[in-house]
């Protein structure tokens, strides 16, 4: 057990106890939560610092607005309603188009249609708080349904695959990416059963996956191998959650991106307290990568130039 | 820097918990063992005499130096005397005086003692004492013994076996004989040898006492000689000679002066009664803090009414309860509903016992579960949903308790003990983690919740420690100290050990 431990810390591996003490306690002061916590917020700081997000259709911030999401989402055909305080994915509804015949009817990307009715009660729930972090009275967002790039499509089953790109004091430490399965439903998050692949922080090419912290190469759905695959704009993503640092001032910061087919990289959310399987995907320790990063940290630095250094020195 | 301080502050918690705990266990004597109970002995001595016509003075020589004893404590009983206590050449004397008295007088002094080995004979070391005036003839025969019993040994302890021996032959010579012409009781014996010892110039006293053992009505008096060999005082059986004393030998009184004496009274008698009670030892170490005027006591939960300390033998073990929970979460890494849930379940277990506890729990939860998720089907308002979560688990709670009293079940009675609220908020957690994450992660929380609350209540449901916990509660500071201590520990968790074994490279 011990020599087990012995290991893990030589492979500069992270474990929850330090992250939270060392790294969450230290480098995010609590003040600076609700800038991450709450998605309006983060989307409002991200737009204010010229950074993409999926367009905001419409906020319902008690139980009196539940009935405007009618009038909200009138005009569009897909949508995703998530929780402001939500975690872990919990409470998010992705709605991909409307039933054929009544256009009360909506469908779940899982394929299940619901009623009107039914995404009004999760909306109720959502402004009662059942999802928030504190389980106080939350809002819910409604906004734009990003369109997957297709390099995705392969190995995604519904949802949305997102990346996540760990940064630390401002330098992106490592990344991944989220693939949904059948078992996470839908969802990008991996204790949820989604399937994580690391990333080579020098090409933007994925590596290994992991599934419920184990080691695979495919994805369990489609058969597809996960490694190998190119992310676009790999420059540009790293340079953005770099910046995710200037917006929020946590120092310890998982900046979750997605793809648009369209749009390009969006900010989708941001977490100060992102998880540590992330090593997993990559088969690499983030203590190692923050000791780097502390010996090769420059204050002065931009965004740009931090998320430059990283694809150097993090290069497989 | 923060390191050092939390370490600072966990040493200095470590040290003053420890250190009162210390001071109560060494040196008040409270009680590391639970039930622990020693044997105390009452002893009752009752002077009887018929009164006199005028002013009675009567005194008793009562115990002064108790060598393998402590006093718990002495009280006089005697209607309508004065009473003081004096010290006279013999130790102490209590003396109990009237003015005037009729017929048959009974005066009672009782004194508790119990047994410590820490009391020594404390006593100054005595000068050499003058040499007796004996008259003739018996001067002769006494110098003419112990310069017989000198030649014959070497130092003090000798010389008594020795003169001892010559006493108590069968077969006497004519000086001894002569010696002990007048003796008729076992004290004058005694007396006639510290006369003989003292005119070698070895001071020795008669000792008057008796070898507690269990009830006795009548004990009789145990004379014992006691002989100072320039360093100590040895005690010499004086019908052997032999150097020991008899187990749990009670000093009385020394010296050769009768026990009572009452003036203005006649046909005086003494007669001692000796009673062996069990007394909590935590009674004895009150009353010694109290000898010792340290408030030691008055701070301790003993001194609650008992209905209070009921109480607070069940709420201190939260604490302990409290570092299982640190232990399984941040050391170990099991996931639990609730940050306190499983404490107040083990308490709850406490009394239930732990088998129908984990069954009433799993029962309770599974049918809360069940109904919950009927409930969201009518699709109710958070706040609403979980005040009607919380009226169901009521329900369940006394269905639960009349089914199994109908049954003849009685530990399902007890059921009543979870606490509702916190079972309500864990079934909507537990349905919520359910459709949200799905059975599996509910299942595992759920069990994680279960195996910290077995784990909790294995050490709160240990009786010693309760006992430890309630007599020392300065040691939840040092349980304070080891929460501390946890809090600043970065270490892997054991699950991570497993979690993250594909990077141990």
């Amino acid at each position: 057990m011990l020599d087990a431990a012995r290991k893990l810390h030589q492979a500069g591996v992270l474990g929850l106890n330090e992250r939270n003490s060392d790294f969450i306690m230290r480098l995010n002061p609590r003040r600076l939560y609700p800038r991450v916590d709450d998605k309006v917020l983060t989307k409002e700081l991200a737009l204010a610092a010229g950074m993409a997000v999926p367009d905001l259709y419409g906020i319902i911030r008690n139980q009196g607005e539940v009935r405007s999401f009618t009038a909200i989402v009138e005009n569009h055909e897909s949508f995703v309603i998530k929780p402001a305080q939500g975690s872990g994915g919990d409470g998010i509804f992705v709605i991909t188009g409307r039933s054929e015949r009544k256009r009360d009817s909506f469908r779940l990307s899982s394929g299940v249609v619901v009623s009107e009715d039914e995404i009004l009660y999760h909306l109720s729930n959502i402004v009662g708080g059942q999802y928030s972090l504190s389980g106080n009275p939350d809002k819910a967002l409604i906004e734009y349904c990003v369109q997957f790039d297709p390099v995705f499509t392969e190995v995604s089953y519904q949802g949305v695959p997102d990346i996540r790109v760990v940064v630390y004091r401002g330098y992106p430490a490592m990344a991944m990416v989220r693939l949904p399965t059948r078992a996470s439903d839908g969802k990008a998050n991996l204790h949820q059963g989604a399937v994580g692949a690391g990333i080579d922080m020098g090409t933007g090419i994925t590596t290994t996956g992991v599934l419920d912290n184990e080691i695979v190469d495919e994805h369990p759905d489609t058969g597809a191998l996960v490694a190998g695959l190119e992310i676009p704009q790999w420059d540009f993503i790293l340079a953005s959650s770099a910046r995710g640092f200037e917006v929020t001032g946590l120092g310890y910061l998982g900046v979750d991106m997605v793809i648009d087919r369209d749009r390009g990289p969006l900010i989708l959310e941001m977490n100060a307290r992102p998880g540590l399987s992330i090593q997993i995907a990559n088969r690499a320790g983030l203590a190692d990568r923050i000791a780097r990063i502390e010996a090769i940290y420059d204050d002065a630095a931009t965004p740009e130039k931090r998320a430059g250094v990283c694809r150097q020195e993090f290069k497989l | 820097m923060k390191q050092r301080y939390v370490y600072m502050l966990a040493a200095l918690l470590t040290v003053i918990g420890a250190s009162i705990f210390l001071y109560k266990w060494q040196v008040l004597g409270f009680p590391l063992g639970e039930d622990h109970e020693r044997p105390v002995w009452t002893i009752e001595a009752a002077v009887r005499f018929d009164s006199g016509p005028g002013t009675i003075k009567a005194q008793l020589h009562v115990p002064t130096l108790t060598p393998g004893f402590r006093t718990l404590n002495e009280n006089s009983v005697s209607r309508g005397y004065g009473f003081s206590l004096n010290y006279g050449s013999g130790g102490r004397e209590a003396q109990w005086t009237i003015r005037r008295a009729d017929g048959e007088q009974t005066i009672y002094y009782r004194i508790s003692v119990y047994e410590d080995d820490a009391v020594d004979e404390s006593d100054t070391v005595p000068p050499f004492p003058p040499r007796p005036v004996i008259e003739e003839p018996l001067a002769t025969a006494a110098d003419v013994l112990v310069s017989d019993v000198r030649d014959r040994s070497a130092d003090t302890a000798s010389f008594t076996t020795e003169l001892l021996r010559r006493l108590n032959d069968p077969s006497p010579d004519a000086n001894v004989e002569l010696l002990l012409s007048d003796v008729t009781s076992e004290a004058e014996f005694v007396a006639v040898a510290t006369t003989l010892l003292a005119s070698a110039r070895i001071p020795a006293r008669t000792v008057h006492g008796f070898a507690l053992a269990g009830r006795q009505r009548n004990a009789p008096l145990l004379p014992w000689l006691e002989v100072h060999d320039g360093d100590r005082w040895l005690y010499f059986n004086p019908a052997t000679g032999e150097q020991t004393l008899p187990d749990r030998y009670f000093v009385w009184w020394r010296g050769n002066e009768p026990l009572a004496n009452v003036e203005g009274g006649s046909r005086v008698r003494v007669e001692f009664a000796v009673q062996r009670n069990q007394l909590d030892a935590i009674a004895i170490a009150e009353t010694q803090a109290r000898q010792q005027g340290t408030s030691a006591f008055d701070f301790s939960l003993y001194s609650l009414p008992i209905q209070t300390q009921a109480v607070y033998s069940v709420l201190l073990m939260i604490p302990i309860g409290a570092l299982v929970m640190v232990v399984m979460r941040n050391i170990v890494g099991i996931d639990a509903f609730g940050t306190f849930m499983p404490v107040l379940i083990a308490l709850a277990f406490r009394e239930t016992r732990l088998l129908w506890g984990v069954i009433l729990f799993t029962l309770l939860v599974a049918l809360g579960l069940s109904i919950r998720f009927l409930l969201e089907r009518l699709r109710l308002l958070l706040v609403p949903r979980l005040s009607a979560v919380l009226i169901v688990v009521v329900l369940l709670m006394l269905f639960i308790s009349l089914m199994s009293h109908r049954l003849g079940l009685e530990t399902g009675l007890s059921v009543a003990l979870f606490p509702m609220v916190i079972i309500a908020m864990t079934i909507e957690r537990m349905s919520v983690v359910w459709e949200e994450r799905g059975a599996a992660d509910a299942m595992r929380a759920g069990l994680g919740s279960l195996l910290v609350a077995v784990a909790a209540y294995a050490f709160m449901g240990l009786p010693w420690l309760e006992h430890i916990v309630f007599t020392f509660p300065e040691l939840l500071l040092v349980v304070l100290a080891l929460v501390v201590l946890a809090g600043r520990y970065t270490g892997y968790r054991l699950t991570e050990l497993h979690r993250f074994k594909e990077l141990r490279g």
